[in-house]
C-alpha cells in the first residue's frame, strides 16, 4: 500500500522565544522547506501537555514535532528539561499503546538556527513519507 | 460563553510579499466560511494607516469582538494590530494572528500548496480566537533605586546619572578601591591627558553624592525578584568579616569590566621570563613615574607588539580588543618625547585607529619618529643583556631579528572569570566570545534578555573610555525609565487556579522555577502571584486534575488549533 502522493501533516507546538523565532529566521532567510509542517505558538516546550500531542495524533497528524531552546537556554530556565523528561515518557505510553513513537520529534532549535528548522521539517516529512501515513487515520476514519 | 463570537478576519498582501504566493481571495473566501467569522477582507498591508483603520471601523460598525489578523509573524507586529483591535472596541487580548508571511508565503514557493497552508493557519487562528477571553492590561509599582556591578569608570557613570536623576544607586565593587583599570592608567590617548586630571575628581562625586551608596571589597551574592522590583543580597568581606545587605531596587546595571589578557599564554614572547618584555598596563606606570630604564640602562630601542591576545584564533580569542592599537600610538610617542634618541618600532597586523581623533593621532606618532612596520611577530628570545625579536615582515615576506631593549605587549582584554557567576545570578546570556550578549546588537545594546538589567563597559565587549561612559550613561538611561515612570507592565498571560478543582496537592509549587503559586494554608488550595508568574505554563501541564491554567493558552484553545491543524 504504498503511496507515493502522500502529504504527511506535521503538526508543531513550538516555543515563542526559540524555535517559533527559529522558525520566523527561516522565513526571513527564505529558506524553503515542505509545507507540512503547520505550526503552534507555545511560550515554551515546557508547556506541552501530552494530551496535545496525543489529539493531535489521534485527530490524524502522521507526526508531531516539539521544538525547544536549546539546554540551558530556556527563557524560564528549565521548561526545555521539563519538556524532555515528558517526551520521555509519552513515548513509553505510545509504545505501550501500540503506537508508533517515532512520529513524535523533540528538537532543539535556536532563535538563529532559521536552517536547522528547515532542515528538520524537511528530515522528518521524508521520514514520515517513507513510513506511510499514520494506522491512526484510518482506524478514526468514519 | 455567552452570546456567539463575531471575528473580523483580515488577510495581508504584505505588498508582494504574501499575495504573489499565496491567493488571498480564496483565503478571504474561505475565512468567511469559518464559525464565528462575520466579516473577511484583504489588504495590500495591513500594518498600514488604512490597513489598521479597516479594524478600527469594522470593530465599531460591526460590533467585532475577535479580530485575526494573517500577515507576517505575531513577533513583528502583534502590539501593532492588538493596539488597532483595542481602538475598534475589541479588547486587544481577543486579537489573534496567523503567520502567513515567515512561515508560509517566505518558504513555500507552490501558490496551491500555500494557498491551501494560509487557509488551515487561519482557520487554527480563528479557532483559537473564537475561544479567547477578554484579560486586562496589568502594571506593577516599581521600587526606585537601581543597583550597579562594579565600581570602574563605567559603573561609576551610570551610578551617577541614576544618582542626579534623584534616586538612589547602590555601586558593588569587588575590589578595594573605586576606579577599576582606568585608575591603572598613566595618560589616555589621543590627547594624552593625565589620568589623575578627572579619574580624582569623578570618586569624590561619587563619595560625597547623598544618593550614592558604595560597598568595597562586595560582591552580588543573590538576585531575586523582576524588572521593577529586585532584591539583591550584597555580601561585604571586609577585614574577615562577612557582611550582608539586602537591597529593593527597581533596576541592575552590570558594570563587571574585562580581564586583561595574560600575556603568559604566548610564551614564545618571554613575558615573565625576560625583565625586558612588559604589557602595555606595565608600560603605564613606568611612564607615570618617568622611569623607562632596563637592567639600570636607557633603552635604545623600545618594540611595541601588538594583537597581543587579541585577532588570534588559536587562543580562541577571534576578536578586536578595540583599545590596543591606540595605546600602543600613545606609548610610542610618550617614549620618544622621554627618550628622543631611542629608536621605537611598532609591529601591527593592522593599524585600526578608528574613532573622533584616532588616524590623526597615529599620524601624529608616525611624525613624531615611531616607525610602524607590519609583521607578525613568532618569538623573542635573549642575546645578551637585550632580546631579539623575531618576525615577519608581511610586506616584504621576509623574516627579520631586531634587537631591543624593551619589549611592550599591547595585552587585549578577555570576559572576566567571575563572568560565569554573574551570568547565572542575573541569567544573562554571553556571545560566543564570553562577553555578555546585548539584546539587540544595533537597536538594544545596553538591554539585555532579562528585562530591568542593564550593560555598561567593557563586560559587554571591548571598548575605549569614551565609548564605555557613552554605554554607561545609555545603561542608566534606560534603567531610569521604569524607576520614572513609576511603573512596569507585566504580563496578562499568566496562571490562574480554579479553587473547585485544584486538590492542593502542590505539585504546582514544586515545579514553578519562579516561585509564583503557594498553597493557601486556611482553604488548602493553590494560589497564584500574578506579578512573579511568567508564563511560562508548566504548573498546567503539571497539574493532575488541570486546575491550574494559562490565560490565553488555555487547553481547549490550543486544543481547538490542533483539532484544526490534524483534521
Amino acid at each position: 500500500m504504498s503511496d507515493t502522493d502522500f502529504e504527511p501533516k506535521i503538526v508543531a507546538f513550538l516555543c515563542n522565544w526559540c524555535t517559533y523565532t527559529g522558525a520566523d529566521l527561516a522565513g526571513t532567510s527564505r529558506i524553503q522547506y515542505p509545507p507540512n509542517v503547520r505550526i503552534i505558538r507555545l511560550m515554551c516546550s515546557g508547556s506541552v501537555d501530552p494530551t496535545y500531542v496525543l489529539k493531535a495524533l489521534l485527530d490524524g497528524a502522521d507526526g508531531v514535532l516539539i521544538g525547544g531552546c536549546h539546554p540551558g537556554d530556556c527563557h524560564y530556565q528549565s521548561g526545555n528539561y521539563k519538556a524532555r523528561r515528558r517526551v520521555i515518557a509519552l513515548k513509553e505510553i505510545l509504545k505501550q499503546a501500540g503506537m508508533e513513537e517515532d512520529r513524535v520529534w523533540l528538537r532543539w532549535i535556536s532563535a538563529s538556527e532559521g536552517q536547522r528548522f528547515a532542515e528538520t521539517v524537511a528530515k522528518m516529512t521524508e521520514f514520515l513519507k517513507e513510513k506511510g501515513p499514520s494506522p491512526m487515520r484510518q482506524k478514526w476514519a468514519v | 460563553m455567552g452570546s456567539r463570537p463575531r471575528i473580523g478576519v483580515y488577510i495581508c498582501h504584505c505588498g508582494a510579499n504574501i499575495a504573489s504566493t499565496v491567493d488571498v481571495e480564496a483565503v478571504v473566501e474561505f475565512a468567511k466560511t469559518l464559525p464565528g467569522v462575520v466579516v473577511a477582507r484583504h489588504y495590500t498591508y495591513m500594518c498600514s494607516e488604512p490597513g489598521q483603520a479597516l479594524i478600527k471601523e469594522d470593530g465599531a460598525k460591526l460590533s467585532l469582538d475577535r479580530v485575526v489578523v494573517a500577515s507576517c509573524s505575531p513577533r513583528m507586529h502583534e502590539p501593532t494590530f492588538r493596539a488597532a483591535s483595542q481602538e475598534g472596541g475589541v479588547n486587544p487580548y481577543q486579537f489573534e494572528m496567523a503567520n502567513i508571511r515567515e512561515q508560509c508565503s517566505w518558504v513555500h514557493h507552490d501558490p496551491d500548496e500555500a494557498t491551501a497552508k494560509a487557509k488551515i493557519l487561519v482557520a487554527a487562528a480563528v479557532a483559537k480566537a473564537y475561544r479567547l477571553e477578554p484579560l486586562e492590561d496589568r502594571e506593577v509599582g516599581v521600587t526606585p533605586g537601581a543597583v550597579v556591578i562594579g565600581g570602574g569608570v563605567a559603573g561609576m557613570v551610570a551610578a551617577l546619572d541614576v544618582a542626579d536623576a534623584g534616586f538612589p544607586a547602590y555601586i558593588v565593587e569587588k575590589s578595594d578601591r573605586l576606579g577599576g583599570r582606568v585608575a591603572d592608567l598613566n595618560r589616555t590617548f589621543p590627547d594624552l591627558e593625565p589620568v589623575a586630571e578627572w579619574l580624582p575628581g569623578l570618586v569624590e562625586r561619587i563619595q560625597s553624592h547623598p544618593n550614592i551608596t558604595v560597598f568595597l571589597n562586595a560582591q552580588v551574592a543573590q538576585v531575586e525578584g523582576y524588572v521593577g522590583n529586585f532584591e539583591v543580597t550584597v555580601v561585604e568581606n571586609g577585614g574577615g568579616e562577612e557582611q550582608g545587605s539586602k537591597l529593593q531596587v527597581g533596576a541592575i546595571i552590570v558594570a563587571t569590566g574585562y580581564k586583561v589578557f595574560d600575556p603568559q599564554r604566548k610564551p614564545e614572547f618571554g613575558y615573565g621570563v625576560y625583565p625586558q618584555v612588559i604589557t602595555t598596563l606595565e608600560m603605564e606606570r613606568r611612564l607615570a613615574e618617568g622611569d623607562l630604564s632596563v637592567n639600570g640602562k636607557t633603552p635604545e630601542h623600545v618594540v611595541f607588539i601588538k594583537c597581543v591576545g587579541s585577532r588570534d584564533k588559536q587562543l580562541g580569542n577571534p576578536y578586536c580588543s578595540r583599545v590596543c592599537c591606540m595605546i600602543s600610538a600613545k606609548q610610542a610617542q610618550l617614549v620618544r618625547q622621554a627618550l628622543p634618541d631611542a629608536r621605537v618600532t611598532v609591529f601591527y597586523m593592522d593599524v585600526r585607529a578608528f574613532g573622533k581623533r584616532g588616524e590623526e593621532f597615529y599620524d601624529e606618532a608616525r611624525r613624531a619618529g615611531v616607525r610602524y612596520r607590519r609583521g607578525n611577530v613568532s618569538e623573542v628570545y635573549r642575546r645578551g643583556d637585550r632580546v631579539v625579536v623575531r618576525v615577519e615582515d608581511t610586506f616584504l615576506q621576509r623574516t627579520l631579528e631586531v634587537e631591543a631593549d624593551l619589549v611592550v605587549l599591547a595585552v587585549g582584554m578577555e570576559a572576566r572569570d567571575d563572568a560565569d557567576e554573574v551570568a547565572a545570578l542575573l541569567k544573562l546570556p554571553r556571545s560566543a566570545d564570553g562577553f555578555f550578549l546585548e539584546a539587540h546588537p544595533k537597536l538594544r545594546p545596553v538591554d539585555t534578555a532579562m528585562d530591568g538589567v542593564f550593560l555598561a563597559g567593557c563586560c559587554q565587549a571591548p571598548k575605549d573610555i569614551p565609548d564605555t561612559v557613552a554605554q554607561a550613561r545609555a545603561a542608566a538611561a534606560s534603567a531610569l525609565i521604569p524607576l520614572l515612570r513609576g511603573t512596569v507592565p507585566v504580563i496578562s498571560e499568566t496562571a490562574e487556579v480554579d479553587p473547585e478543582l485544584c486538590a492542593g496537592c502542590g505539585m504546582c509549587v514544586e515545579v514553578c522555577p519562579f516561585g509564583a503559586p503557594a498553597l493557601d494554608p486556611l482553604w488548602g488550595v493553590s494560589r497564584v502571584n500574578a506579578v512573579l508568574c511568567k508564563g511560562c505554563g508548566a504548573c498546567a501541564v503539571t497539574c493532575p486534575s488541570k486546575a491550574i491554567q494559562v490565560r490565553h493558552f488555555r487547553p481547549d484553545q490550543i486544543l481547538a488549533q490542533v483539532d484544526v491543524l490534524a483534521g
